[in-house]
């Protein structure tokens, strides 16, 4: 039974039931920088109402196909393994999001982002920004063309490196399905010793952070395919698609 | 109940956010210049005091009228009166953990239990060292009367918390809403 919400002024809204044990705790000591930016206090619970169950619906207009091939932005290609990024944006219960806006961020090929507090030996790629954007299709797919990030250090702990991944930052319909997540790629060396990875406790739930390399996407002589599909969280029925309930 | 499938989980922005979410009109819920707007501007701290550099704040809200251009507004979509009006802000903080939007004020809007929610803007915060978003909101310092009845507002026990998430207005016209992720001075957040 869902919960039902209806009052005087007949507003029956949609509802999204939470997600235990899926996303991170904010306090995961083994990524230290979680120590001084967790609250403590515990969080007050906040009713769907309108502005929860409505969001930006971002994106028409503002973007074009460069924007999701990251080795078409500048007047020559990127060094590295070639790779094309692809799946749909679905909600748990299974229903594509057509038309919201993804966006992504990455190191280049040696591990190198663009930024200017990414300092460490490696050298960028005056052929690649490593940032891109879509929405997707009807259907709620998408998809990026670019080349696998590099793994790279970071001082957290001694000898401590980040696992290859990309950043996807989604909007889904409703500000409920906000979701900033990061993409890795199957069977990483480097994933025993990540605490950001690692900070998702539940296995079934970190393995869906991860990439199915996708030998029906690759394309012969040109870049290897990676099917990453996003799972937001979902809407409960609502009243109206219930089982007739007399009040 | 059908089965559902399993979520993504949520992972930190990371200290590179800066190269792809700032937009150039990120901070612009109205367009500069509209009638009416003002900015809203905060630092973001950590649970020392010390400001957050690599944090990034969204905001989203209702239209002055209390409405949505969103389908799932069970009144229906409704365009906004003001040209240009898009709801949702988006600003990455600056060195001393500063951000700010412009925008206007939201209208109050119905709940289902038949009581209002006084205006209000929903905010995400996200950062480094953050592995999940927190949610929290802003609420208007002219409007006590609303706030005093407003039903998630009134749901917050602690006083102090409760006052946490109304603003302050600035001589200039612009509202101040500091965020502080922990601490003393903890800011009030929400499970959603």
């Amino acid at each position: 039974m869902t919960e039902a919400i209806r009052g005087a002024g007949a507003l029956v809204l949609p509802h999204y039931p939470r997600l235990p044990g899926v996303h991170p705790l904010l306090d995961s000591p083994d990524y230290r920088s979680t120590r001084l930016r967790h609250p403590l206090l515990p969080p007050t619970d906040l009713p769907q109402r309108l502005t929860e169950i409505t969001g930006p619906l971002l994106g028409e207009g503002r973007l074009d196909d460069r924007d999701a091939d990251l080795t078409r932005q500048h007047d020559s290609e990127p060094l590295g393994q070639r790779i094309i990024v692809h799946g749909r944006v679905l909600d748990d219960g299974g229903r594509p999001l057509p038309a919201t806006l993804i966006e992504i961020w990455q190191a280049n090929a040696g591990g190198r982002y663009r930024h200017v507090v990414d300092n460490w030996p490696c050298p960028l790629d005056p052929n690649f920004d490593g940032v891109g954007r879509t929405l997707t299709d009807s259907h709620g797919r998408y998809q990026f063309i670019t080349v696998k990030p590099g793994a790279y250090p970071w001082r957290n702990t001694d000898n401590a490196w980040r696992p290859a991944h990309i950043h996807f930052s989604l909007f889904g319909r409703a500000f409920t399905q906000r979701l900033v997540t990061q993409m890795y790629f199957p069977d990483d060396p480097l994933f025993f010793q990540d605490p950001i990875f690692n900070s998702v406790r539940d296995v079934s739930a970190r393995k869906r952070m991860i990439a199915r390399y996708d030998h029906d996407a690759t394309q012969a002589e040109w870049a290897l395919g990676f099917e990453f599909d996003i799972v937001l969280r979902g809407r409960d029925r609502t009243p109206f698609e219930e089982s007739d309930d007399n009040d | 109940m059908t089965e559902r499938l399993g979520c993504t989980p949520s992972q930190t922005v990371g200290p590179f956010l800066h190269i792809a979410l700032p937009w150039p009109d990120g901070p612009f819920v109205v367009p500069e210049g509209t009638a009416g707007g003002f900015w809203v501007r905060g630092r973001l701290f950590d649970g020392v005091g010390e400001p957050i550099p690599d944090g990034l704040i969204e905001t989203w809200q209702a239209d002055p009228d209390g409405r949505f251009d969103h389908p799932d507004d069970p009144r229906g979509a409704k365009k906004p009166a003001i040209a240009g009006f898009r709801g949702f802000g988006r600003a990455a903080t600056q060195a001393d953990g500063s951000f700010e939007v412009f925008t206007v004020k939201p209208g109050a809007l119905p709940s289902p239990d038949g009581s209002t929610e006084a205006p209000h803007i929903d905010v995400s915060v996200f950062g480094r060292g953050m592995l999940d978003r927190v949610v929290t909101r802003i609420y208007f310092p002219d409007e006590a009367d609303a706030n005093a009845v407003d039903p998630v507002l009134s749901g917050i026990g602690d006083a102090r918390l409760r006052s946490s998430l109304v603003a302050t207005t600035c001589d200039d016209g612009s509202l101040r809403f500091d965020i502080y992720v922990q601490g003393a001075h903890e800011t009030a957040f929400f499970e959603l």
